[in-house]
């Protein structure tokens, strides 16, 4: 790069910098026209603009900035009255620099907008109210700022000897912006893949370690804690605020409520929220979008919400922060809300779902509508939004860097829409698994759980419905994807099909079940993008190197979904057949089995019982006669089926106890079992009565023989009242 | 400046592309199947912290399968949007050619073959068949998005 690029590319991103700030500062000007100091830096960022296209001859942007400016000094000095339609001038003014600059960027000229009725607008403003004769260049008396105090990069040199000499003001502001220095992004980014290959190296290394040799041992442990370090280090560096995108709505907000004749307010928190910055890229659409969104269909009109006993001016609120590993950004106006009804209408008119689907749909299931393809509210098409590629772009788009799109709305009262984004791309945890020879990566954040069915349970836990293989999840029916088939392989043989494992993932607020060979590994993956010539195949993200340096690709789970045909056709199925598979259900139900002494076998069933517990020993209290622990802030009583059970066994005194969290009337009680046994599915068939109080009888589970616990009849024997106190209540 | 190609052997064709496009040539490496792609795809390759397709270039010119136990070679090339590989049977010498040597394509051969190739250079003792190494990495759209 030549110094005059150089220098070319340092104007270009300082000022778009100083046009953003422009945007935001115009825009808080407007609402408060007092602010001289305001005024002060927005004439300061138009000087310096003017200044570096005067020092690099760039002549129509000297003309408009200077037509700018001379307004601005005006209102500096207190000559005239700041007015709206100075701002909107200012702002055109704003969107002519971007204009020439993007010429300027792209051609290395200033191009052929002609900017003479806007240097003529800007001129008559600051004309009008003044009938004195603008004196040229107001000069106030300066002190020139201090020389830096830290040493810089030389580059930048031959722009501060450019014109703009009014900084004696917030003098702070310039030395912070001296200790940091401006990296050309794509260094950061090499930066990053070379992490991310160090990453990947270190992986390799540990898995030579021998234990044996305590210097390697030793120096591969410092390796790993060092490239853990960089590469902390260096993400952080790739991260920005979220400011940089969300510096824009002010604007935005402004120039969209004028246009549709709405009073608008925004406020935002959490914009120093940091985030990757190729995150920050993903996010901008989807953000403006949803922000136009609101404007358009949210926030009523004036007379409207005036009407209905709000304020005029409509509030419109971005929030931005971690939690849990993520970020989320919520958006929340004080709009009309969403009409769940006027949703279905316009889904069933759009044919996305069928009348009598609709009617079954809850409210917050209505309003998810929005999300699908093809559906907009606007009565008409805007200009703005509404062309029916809306929100289903917005949760495309969030869900292509692993984030979430939830929407919340009260009618009336105005929307919530939350969305969860990772921090990062580069460096994702993900599940490794096995398939048909190969290895794939599945990202954690779609994963929900592991569940693995073995012999005679995997071959009968899973049903067909038209075809289409289902496995009955604790009650929920749970579609399933065999991903050898959908990865275009043959099907594989049952007979084989001893050992059943299905990764249980959720893509589009859908859990399905992926049936693989086997669960290899948990990992932190680098994800690398891989040639074009495969960008097609929907099904993967991506690919990573593992730590023997071969290939392995990562499953998109959407992808897979849409491509086995759960998102669509088989969905549809799921819900017109949920009937059909209720009636069958009542006859199968989940048991847990537990024991309470060696020999014994006893089951419940799974839906009573809230959780399975291990309490210490020590954290038994009594109350009155009963035993009790403190669990969540309330007072659960214990009941001893050991004890109730145990045939004069005494016994043995371990650590802590078992016990199953039980619901029954309406309280929770803690059973207290020696060991939890497993989970089946089963239709507990009564073969033989009672041989004892408190069991139903017995039945065979798994080819043993089973008791039936009758959980009310066992607390009336130990403790009715625990039973009368609360059906008194 | 006479024009320097960098040769390689495929079924009994003898081909060239321009060295200038040629990153390096490496030994047969361990290869992930991509389930899906187009058939040509033969899988992704790690060269050196880099995921590079390999294409079998046998199947993109519609000649038989190399015999099972001929190992082939990768002929990186560059292109702008990353490393591609090309699977060849053996490499040749890199070759300088002049332009007096050059000759367009004869008229026999079939329209569809034609297109891969620039030309071929009359040498000596054979003939050398230029590659369009992006018409050979311009992939014939995957079987997915066939269907």
């Amino acid at each position: 790069m030549t110094l005059d690029d150089e220098i070319l590319q340092e104007f270009l991103a300082e000022s778009r910098e100083n046009l953003d700030l422009l945007d935001r500062e115009l825009v808080a000007l407007e609402r408060e026209p007092a602010g001289q100091q305001r005024i002060a830096g927005i004439f300061r960022a138009v000087h310096t603009i003017k200044g570096t296209a005067g020092f690099l001859d760039f002549k129509q942007l000297e003309s408009v900035t200077h037509a700018g400016e001379n307004l601005l000094s005006r209102l500096r000095d207190g000559r005239i009255k700041f007015t709206g339609r100075m701002t909107t001038s200012l702002l055109a003014m704003c969107d002519a620099v971007r204009q020439i600059l993007e010429a300027v960027e792209q051609h290395g000229n200033e191009g052929e907008g002609d900017y003479r009725s806007l240097v003529d607008m800007l001129n008559r403003l600051h004309m009008a109210p003044s009938a004195l004769p603008p004196p040229n260049g107001v000069r106030v008396p300066l002190t020139l700022p201090p020389p830096p105090l830290v040493p810089t990069v030389d580059r930048s040199s031959v722009l501060r000897e450019s014109p703009p000499v009014e900084q004696h003001l917030e003098l702070r502001e310039v030395q912070v912006a001296e200790t940091s220095v401006r990296v050309d992004v794509g260094l950061l980014d090499r930066l990053m893949n070379l992490v991310g290959e160090l990453v990947l190296a270190r992986n390799q290394i540990l898995q030579l370690v021998d234990h044996r040799d305590a210097t390697f041992a030793g120096t591969s442990q410092r390796l790993n804690l060092i490239t853990t370090e960089l590469q902390e280090g260096v993400m952080k560096t790739r991260m920005q605020p979220i400011g940089n995108v969300l510096n824009k709505f002010p604007r935005v907000v402004r120039d969209l409520a004028y246009s549709c004749g709405k009073q608008v307010e925004i406020e935002m928190e959490g914009a120093e929220t940091e985030l990757d910055r190729t995150i920050i890229e993903a996010v901008r659409d989807p953000l403006t979008h949803v922000v136009r969104n609101a404007i358009d269909h949210g926030i009523e009109m004036p007379d409207v919400r005036v009407a209905a006993g709000k304020p005029s001016t409509g509030r419109l609120s971005l929030r931005a922060f971690h939690e849990g590993g993520r970020v989320n950004i919520d958006l929340s106006d004080d709009g009309a809300g969403i009409d769940p009804e006027r949703v279905k209408q316009t889904a069933i008119r759009r044919g996305i779902i069928s009348a009598e689907r609709a009617a079954r749909l809850t409210e917050a299931e209505a309003i998810a509508l929005i999300f699908k393809p093809g559906f907009s509210t606007a009565e008409q098409v805007t200009r703005l939004s509404g062309r029916g590629v809306g929100m289903d772009v917005v949760r495309t788009n969030v869900e292509k860097i692993g984030g979430t799109v939830e929407v919340h709305s009260v009618l009336g009262r105005g929307t919530v829409l939350k969305i969860k984004i990772p921090l990062t791309l580069a460096i994702v945890p993900a599940l490794v698994i096995h398939d048909n020879g190969e290895r794939y990566a599945i990202p954690q954040v779609s994963l929900l759980e592991l569940v693995r069915l073995e012999g005679a349970q995997a071959l009968a836990g899973i049903e067909t419905l038209q075809g289409a293989p289902i496995f009955r999840l604790r009650g929920n029916l749970l579609p399933l994807v065999y991903l050898r088939t959908a990865l275009g392989g043959a099907p594989r043989g049952i007979a084989e099909d001893d050992v059943l494992n299905i990764v249980v993932v959720q893509a589009d607020d859908r859990p399905f079940g992926l049936v693989v060979d086997g669960v290899s590994d948990t990992g932190e993956i680098v994800v690398k993008p891989f040639g074009r010539e495969i960008k097609d195949v929907s099904v993967f993200a991506g690919a990573t190197i593992m730590g023997d340096g071969r290939v392995a690709l990562i499953l998109d789970v959407l992808g897979v979904a849409k491509r086995a045909g759960i998102m669509t056709a088989s969905r549809e199925r799921m819900r017109t057949d949920d009937k059909a598979l209720d009636a069958s259900a009542k006859s199968r139900q989940a048991l847990l089995l537990f024991q309470v002494d060696d020999d014994s076998r006893i089951a419940l069933p799974l839906a009573k019982v809230a959780r399975l517990e291990e309490f210490a020993r020590t954290r038994v209290e009594r109350a009155g006669r009963r035993k009790v622990v403190q669990y969540r802030g309330e007072i659960l009583p214990l009941i001893d089926l050991c004890e109730f059970f145990g045939n004069g066994h005494t016994q043995e005194l371990t650590e802590s106890l078992q016990v199953i969290v039980y619901a029954e009337h309406g309280r929770r009680f803690g059973l207290v079992v020696r060991r939890i046994v497993d989970i089946v599915d089963e239709t507990p068939d009564i073969e033989c009565d009672a041989a004892s109080p408190g069991l139903f009888g017995s039945t065979t589970i798994q080819g043993k023989v089973t008791d039936l616990l009758d959980v009310v009849s066992v607390i009336k024997a130990l403790d009715p009242a625990l039973l009368e106190k609360r059906s008194a209540a | 400046m006479p024009r320097q190609l960098c040769t390689f052997y495929l079924n009994d064709l003898y081909l060239g592309v321009d060295v200038t496009r040629v990153q390096e040539v490496i030994r047969y490496q361990e290869m992930t199947r991509v389930p899906l792609a187009a058939p040509e795809i033969r899988g992704l390759i790690n060269l050196r912290g880099q995921i590079v397709t390999a294409i079998e270039l046998r199947a993109r010119m519609g000649l038989p399968p190399r015999p099972e136990d001929r190992q082939p070679m990768n002929v990186v090339i560059r292109t702008n949007w990353g490393n591609v590989s090309l699977l060849v049977d053996e490499i040749g010498d890199v070759v300088e050619v002049s332009e007096e040597m050059f000759e367009s394509l004869p008229e026999t051969i079939a329209a569809g073959d034609r297109e891969l190739f620039k030309g071929l250079y009359k040498l000596n003792n054979q003939l050398l068949l230029v590659l369009d190494a992006e018409r050979a990495i311009g992939i014939t759209e995957g079987r997915e998005a066939r269907s």
